[in-house]
């Protein structure tokens, strides 16, 4: 007798939680021949402001979390990852990459996990400076995350793409919520099972799926986000996006067209783009 | 307790600044292409000193022809100047500073008279720290491929700058040294009330033998201003100001590739813990708000006093007030300035009576206020809550807001609860207590035992509303650059 096979239902994830959206809507994802793959959800500004609540809620303490313990952290997503490399390969074929390119896109995304676990304790030492003030002061200056940020992931390469920009954001220290990747979102979801048995504090990285033109707007305008990543070219969403940052001057970053795939998608400057600079001064005169 | 007899007569005997050394023209053209040039309008304003209300000279003002004419001759510069000998770059910029250097006191009195402020705060630290950053960022012009490992870092273009007038000359150097260093050309307005400083730096500027064009000057009031943002020929906009333009300027250039950094408003939590040494910490609470009479966007203008030690303290900042010396800001004993203009003086006193209203108690030192001119006595507000609107909003003014505090846990949450985030002070012997405020107030500067330092190499900028990006130091090299990736 033929087995029948058992289906993934995909929720969202909120705060280590995997509910389902509260609009009760969903799109459906299917592969090339037609086949359903999934009922996907499609969230609502409500999950989005739910997200928000917890993300900055997460972002306090993980803001000071020891840097040698977020870069385990970091390193602990890419080890389940390895893990499930098989299950990770497959979901990506089932949405039309051949397996060469899954296994490429698999196991560039552990690696880019393991050169942000290692920055963890490192980005800091490269962009803080001790100022030679002329005064009789001593003067640094140093990182510190924003804070929470609102992410609209790339809509190419779903699973790395997602991961680069995801991991500079929470190894400095940041919280997000991210939009996934609106054609290929399955693979964020189970991306995100692999963050919740991870030792990712719940509320740190949070994942919606949902309509690029239902949610960029909330993205935007939300006042206790702290800044906003754009993955995307549509002129139209970035202006929308940077006026609606205006409010309370949300820093702003688009990523137009970064090939996550080469070289230079990784660097510190990924981390540091999201860093405030904090300099401190206290009198050297007794 | 013992206490200074303030009873006594404590008169200073007048030590006034000579005037007759300087140089200022009857009137200002506009600075473009390396000459002085009329505005296409024929039309002058009057600059006048804040502090007599005497008219010192007129300055054109510019419009939309002007602006364009300026940001062509930035355009056309930009061309040789970008590919100038980065060392060669450098040493124009050390040579502006040097040339500031040397006519230091008479950059120091013409702001004092054109902007209001005592002579000793322009003598000792706007005038010697605009050179100094003009040497700082004339030494990075060949090396910054050092500051930025793994990229290549190339000039922007055309930068448009627009500065307040609290710092006139200051500002004009934490705008211009960076972007020359970096190999961008500039159109620079100055505020419309202290434009002559920025104006004697562009003659600075020709006798230095910079290129023409590479720096640009046009003068006139907030409309000159929105020439310069909404041109489509400049890359990048600078702005200090108020954060209600800054976020005009952010929606003007949202959806262009203009880029931005802004320095705008604060709200500066000043925190006293009960062991702090009193008598520097009082001395520090004092230059935190009053210096620059309150004009100042880092200004310490929430005070937050440990609640057991609030009565000494509120004691020792009333003698303190009590014996600033308020007047002729080109008086050498002169504390207290005059308010840059009328309009500001209006927006001060409406937060003072609105303070008032809201239930505050008010204590203003009584000093003697000169018959002409804007004055403001140092004023301090007690009784208010954070929900308080003088407790809230940027007033850029002399005027304190005193809130008490018991615990550690409750006074950073009270200086974290605000849009702004540009700068804090914490006052204390502990240094555990110290590190853990810096660490967790989000300010963009934190002053730890001292306020209100400033310095070329120290990097500057805030939080939140409060703006985008830094100036000063290795970090204010970036706001001028771009990089392949």
């Amino acid at each position: 007798m033929k087995r029948i096979d058992v289906l993934k239902t995909y929720k969202i994830f909120i705060g280590g939680k995997f509910p389902r959206t509260e609009s009760g809507r969903y799109s459906q994802i299917k592969d090339d021949a037609g086949e359903l793959l999934a009922n996907m959800c499609l969230c609502s500004r409500k999950d989005f402001r739910n997200a928000v609540v917890v993300a900055r809620k997460a972002q306090k303490k993980w803001q000071s979390t020891s840097a040698l313990n977020k870069g385990q952290i970091l390193y602990r997503i890419a080890e389940l990852l390895e893990g499930r490399k098989a299950q990770f390969i497959d979901e990506l074929m089932m949405t039309g990459s051949s397996r060469k390119q899954a296994k490429a896109e698999v196991e560039l995304s552990i690696d880019r996990l393991i050169y942000y676990a290692g920055w963890s304790d490192k980005f800091q030492q490269i962009f803080s400076s001790v100022n030679p003030v002329s005064s009789s002061h001593f003067n640094f200056s140093t990182l510190q995350p924003m804070g929470v940020i609102s992410v609209i992931a790339p809509n190419d390469f779903s699973l790395l793409g997602l991961i680069s920009v995801v991991a500079p954001l929470i190894v400095g220290g940041n919280s997000c919520v991210v939009l996934a990747s609106e054609i290929n979102p399955m693979i964020s979801i189970s991306f995100a099972e692999v963050i919740n048995t991870s030792d990712v504090p719940h509320g740190v990285v949070n994942i919606l799926t949902g309509k690029r033109k239902e949610l960029v707007s909330h993205f935007a305008s939300h006042k206790d986000v702290n800044a906003i990543i754009y993955c995307g070219d549509s002129n139209e969403e970035i202006y929308e996006i940077e006026m609606l940052s205006v409010e309370n001057l949300k820093r702003v970053k688009i990523y137009k067209r970064i090939d996550w795939e080469r070289k230079n998608g990784q660097s510190p400057y990924f981390i540091e783009k999201f860093q405030e600079i904090k300099t401190i001064w206290h009198p050297t005169k007794v | 307790m013992s206490r200074i007899d303030l009873n006594k007569n404590w008169d200073y005997s007048e030590a006034l600044e000579g005037t007759n050394h300087i140089r200022l023209k009857e009137k200002y053209n506009l600075f473009i292409d390396g000459v002085f040039v009329e505005p296409a309008s024929k039309h002058y304003f009057k600059t006048t000193n804040p502090a007599t209300g005497e008219v010192i000279s007129k300055i054109a003002e510019a419009g939309k022809i002007d602006v364009d004419l300026a940001v062509k001759s930035a355009r056309k510069a930009f061309k040789s100047w970008s590919k100038l000998n980065p060392k060669e770059r450098g040493k124009y910029i050390f040579r502006i500073a040097r040339m500031i250097q040397e006519k230091a006191k008479e950059f120091a009195v013409i702001e004092s008279m054109d902007g209001g402020k005592p002579i000793r705060e322009s003598r000792d630290i706007d005038i010697p720290l605009a050179a100094n950053h003009f040497f700082y960022y004339a030494g990075w012009a060949d090396k910054l491929e050092y500051a930025f490992s793994h990229q290549t870092p190339k000039p922007l273009g055309v930068a448009g700058q627009i500065i307040p007038w609290n710092f006139p000359l200051l500002m004009a150097a934490w705008k211009i040294a960076p972007a020359l260093a970096c190999g961008n050309t500039i159109v620079l307005k100055p505020a419309e009330t202290t434009s002559l400083t920025c104006l004697k730096l562009a003659e600075v500027i020709e006798e230095s033998g910079l290129p023409k064009g590479v720096v640009n000057i046009v003068t006139g009031a907030g409309e000159t201003g929105s020439e310069i943002v909404a041109h489509p020929n400049i890359d990048k906009i600078a702005f200090t100001g108020s954060t209600a333009v800054g976020k005009l300027i952010q929606e003007t250039i949202a959806g262009t590739d203009k880029r931005s950094t802004l320095e705008l408003g604060g709200k500066g939590a000043n925190i006293i813990f009960e062991d702090a040494a009193l008598d520097q910490a009082v001395e520090g609470i004092i230059n935190a708000i009053f210096f620059n009479q309150g004009h100042v966007c880092c200004a310490g203008s929430r005070l937050f006093v440990q609640e057991n030690i609030s009565e000494v303290v509120i004691e020792k900042l009333k003698d303190r007030m009590s014996s600033l010396v308020l007047g002729n800001p080109l008086d050498k004993n002169t504390d207290i300035g005059a308010i840059n203009s009328r309009e500001q003086l209006k927006t001060i006193k409406d937060y003072i009576k609105l303070g008032k209203k809201e239930g505050g108690k008010i204590y203003q030192s009584e000093c003697e206020i000169p018959a002409k001119g804007n004055w403001c006595p140092p004023t301090l507000f007690l009784n208010v809550s954070q929900s308080s609107r003088i407790v809230q909003e940027e007033i850029f003014g002399p005027v304190l807001s005193i809130q008490t505090f018991r615990t550690m846990e409750e006074v950073i949450e009270k200086a974290n609860n605000t849009p702004f985030g540009l700068s804090a002070g914490v006052w204390t012997e502990k240094g555990s207590k110290i590190f853990k405020l810096t660490k967790e107030l989000n300010a963009g500067v934190v002053w730890a035992n001292t306020y209100n330092k400033f310095d070329a190499t120290s990097p500057f900028g805030g939080f939140k509303e409060s703006g985008i990006g830094r100036e000063g130091g290795l970090h204010g090299l970036k706001a001028y650059l771009k990089f392949d990736s």
